[in-house]
């Protein structure tokens, strides 16, 4: 017997008609022609967040950190909630640019840039809390292993010190994957670009990048090697920010299961912001051919197998805490359910364990505007994920005569806000100034650039040749 | 002439697309040719056959990089904790090679990305403040949809006229000697 297999040809990558040129006009045009005036309205939004941001660390540096809602039992509040959301949306970046470039996945092409620098900037929000956390910012350098004059070093087996080695190794290595990546782009700016300012600024940056094939001979090695090195990396810092908490022997937080929950936790919320940032940007920038609707697919793909992932971390945290006897877990797995938090942990619920069952529907998973409404509920259900471990385990931990209520104040609220003005800050430079989508890259997954699709005698391009050869079964019995 | 006064780097030929550019390579290689390159806006799929590419020793360069990383953080961690600094924590042994392995894996992989993108760097000689191709204003089209092959003037089998024939055999669009600048 034989069964009849039907071929099912792959959705192209890049929507409509285009060409490597058309694709450099598309891509190019926006850091080289003049500045929209939607730009300066929302490059000056982000500028008074910005400055309310810099206002607030200016005031916390002055008073202490009292001006936090930081309490007796919970004395980690928003600062360390803000600090692993942030570094969590990070981690999409990473995932996109360093591991789906290693599982040879064509469509990270169309949002990897976008998503890098997002990463750059996410971790550049996040590394602000818990250096102004320490209450005493001007010796932040004690962190650091730097021979200082009271002869003391830095404690290695803290797990608070791993965070600085992962969170800053973290921003560098994002930093040179995403330059490298660009250098490409930088010079094909640099060739298109008509000012002169523009071409020297471009010129410099792209360090005299001619495309020749015995550079992109090392080229690729060195963006192939630093994928590879960022894989293992991206795993590990929220597997590090997940120490923090796990290596303590606060009930909630001593939990063997955090490592892995917090990387899917983070890979889920970061996958969110691309969406939330995209749906945007290709709207304005013109760019659905290349963010089209099958790469928002994919991407909600993803969404829902972390957020499953979550949602089944969150299953087994209280079949752990009944399981294992141990009457402090089952404590707090009680008291988050209806304790003083019990809000908290319902808005949890709703935001990750119901909203990605929605993304079960292919409907759904295509539908831009309910895409869109996802990613913005995903994105809140992961603050109160945090929110849920650092505040609520904390406050109500072993005595119930040390319990006390966390409320954030004022100061907590804008300095979370003006967090965002920092973050769009950059972003609207990078969308401004810079290339927001890999066109070497994209180019490079083209059916046009891969000589075997070319005729051999005409060297024509030759679009059934993308197509895989049909082999005519042989009937069996 | 002008032309006469200056130096040859050069002869440029432009194709049509990666499959012809694939092709030229390969006979310029099998002509015997060995200081020539080709230029395209991305990574072309098997040039490195028709070109003769021997392999990148950039892995070697990030492997002594993550190496200098992992053994300088062990290094620095077991001399600060053993020696230098030793601190009573929980009454833990000072050296404790299994918690310093967060810290050994973070710089080793700070070391080695450092290595790969300055090592990429480097291997390909940049950054390079001036290159005589950009005298060539159709080269502007190399980083955007433009396939170039150029032999240069430093290979031993090197003639204008030789290579121009050769570049015309193969198809090319375009054909340019390519000059220092003075």
């Amino acid at each position: 017997m034989s069964t009849d297999y039907q071929y099912e040809s792959k959705p192209a990558l890049i929507k409509g008609d285009h060409s490597f040129g058309s694709i450099t006009d598309m891509i190019a045009k926006t850091p080289l022609s003049p500045t929209p005036k939607l730009w300066y309205l929302a490059f000056g939004l982000s500028n008074v967040l910005l400055i309310i941001l810099l206002g607030a660390i200016g005031y916390l540096v002055w008073d202490g950190t009292g001006i936090w809602g930081l309490n007796n039992p919970a004395g980690w509040g928003w600062a360390i909630i803000n600090f692993v959301w942030w570094v969590g949306i990070g981690h999409a970046g990473t995932l996109i640019s360093a591991i789906l470039f290693l599982f040879r996945q064509g469509w990270r092409t169309a949002i990897n840039r976008f998503a890098e620098a997002m990463t750059i900037f996410a971790v550049m929000c996040a590394g602000i809390f818990p250096a102004i956390h320490v209450g005493r910012i001007w010796v932040i350098y004690w962190v650091f292993p730097i021979p200082n004059q009271m002869a003391a070093w830095p404690n290695f087996s803290s797990p608070l010190l791993w965070d600085v080695f992962a969170v800053s190794t973290y921003f560098t290595v994002s930093l040179l994957f995403w330059y490298v990546g660009l250098i490409p782009d930088l010079a094909t700016l640099r060739d298109k670009a008509k000012s002169k300012i523009a071409k020297i600024s471009y010129g410099i940056a792209a360090l005299g990048w001619t495309g020749s094939f015995r550079n992109w001979w090392h080229y690729e090695k060195a963006y192939m090697i630093l994928a590879g090195l960022a894989t293992p990396l991206v795993l590990s810092v929220h597997t590090i920010v997940s120490f923090d908490f796990a290596v303590s022997v606060i009930p909630g937080w001593h939990s063997t299961i955090f490592p892995p929950y917090f990387v899917a936790g983070a890979i889920y919320s970061g996958f969110a912001m691309v969406l939330t940032l995209m749906l945007i940007a290709r709207k304005i920038y013109k760019l659905e051919d290349i963010m089209n609707i099958d790469i928002m697919e994919k991407m909600n793909l993803v969404m829902m197998v972390t957020g499953n992932l979550v949602a089944f971390a969150y299953l087994m945290e209280g079949f752990i805490a009944w399981y294992s006897g141990y009457i402090y877990e089952q404590g707090i797995f009680w008291l988050y359910v209806v304790g003083p938090y019990a809000w908290g942990f319902w808005i949890l619920m709703f935001c990750n364990v119901i909203t990605p069952q929605f993304l079960w529907f292919k409907k759904i998973r295509r539908n831009v505007g309910l895409t869109f409404v996802i990613s913005i509920i995903v994105n809140i259900g992961m603050w109160f994920e945090r929110f849920m471990i650092a505040v609520a385990s904390l406050s109500t931990d072993f005595m119930p005569s040390s319990w006390d209520y966390f409320s954030p104040t004022f100061w907590d609220i804008i300095t979370y806000i003006g967090t965002f003005g920092l973050f769009f800050t950059f972003f609207l430079l990078f969308l401004r100034f810079l290339p927001m989508v890999a066109i070497a890259e994209v180019k490079g997954v083209m059916p046009q650039a891969d000589p075997h699709n070319y005729d051999e005698d005409s060297k024509e391009f030759d679009a059934s040749k993308t197509e895989p050869v049909m082999v005519q079964q042989e009937q069996t019995v | 002439m002008e032309a006469d006064n200056r130096q040859i780097y050069g002869v440029l030929a432009e194709f049509r697309n990666p499959k012809e550019l694939v092709d030229a390579a390969e006979s310029v290689k099998n002509s015997g040719y060995s200081d020539f390159d080709t230029y395209a806006p991305f990574p072309i799929h098997g040039m490195e056959k028709a070109m003769g590419v021997k392999k990148s020793p950039l892995g070697w360069i990030v492997l002594s990089g993550a190496l200098i990383g992992m053994v300088g953080a062990l290094a620095l961690m077991v001399w600060v904790m053993g020696y230098e600094y030793p601190m009573n924590i929980s009454g833990k042994p000072f050296i404790n090679i299994p918690i310093y392995v967060p810290i050994t894996f973070e710089l080793t992989v700070l070391l080695a990305a450092f290595a790969a993108t300055f090592g990429m760097i480097g291997l390909n000689k940049l950054p390079r403040f001036n290159n005589p191709l950009f005298n060539v204003e159709r080269f502007e089209k190399a980083s955007d949809d433009g396939f170039f092959v150029c032999i240069e003037a430093s290979d031993d089998l090197f003639a204008e006229e030789k290579a121009e024939k050769l570049f015309r055999s193969n198809g090319a669009t375009h054909i340019e000697t390519v000059y220092d600048s003075e």
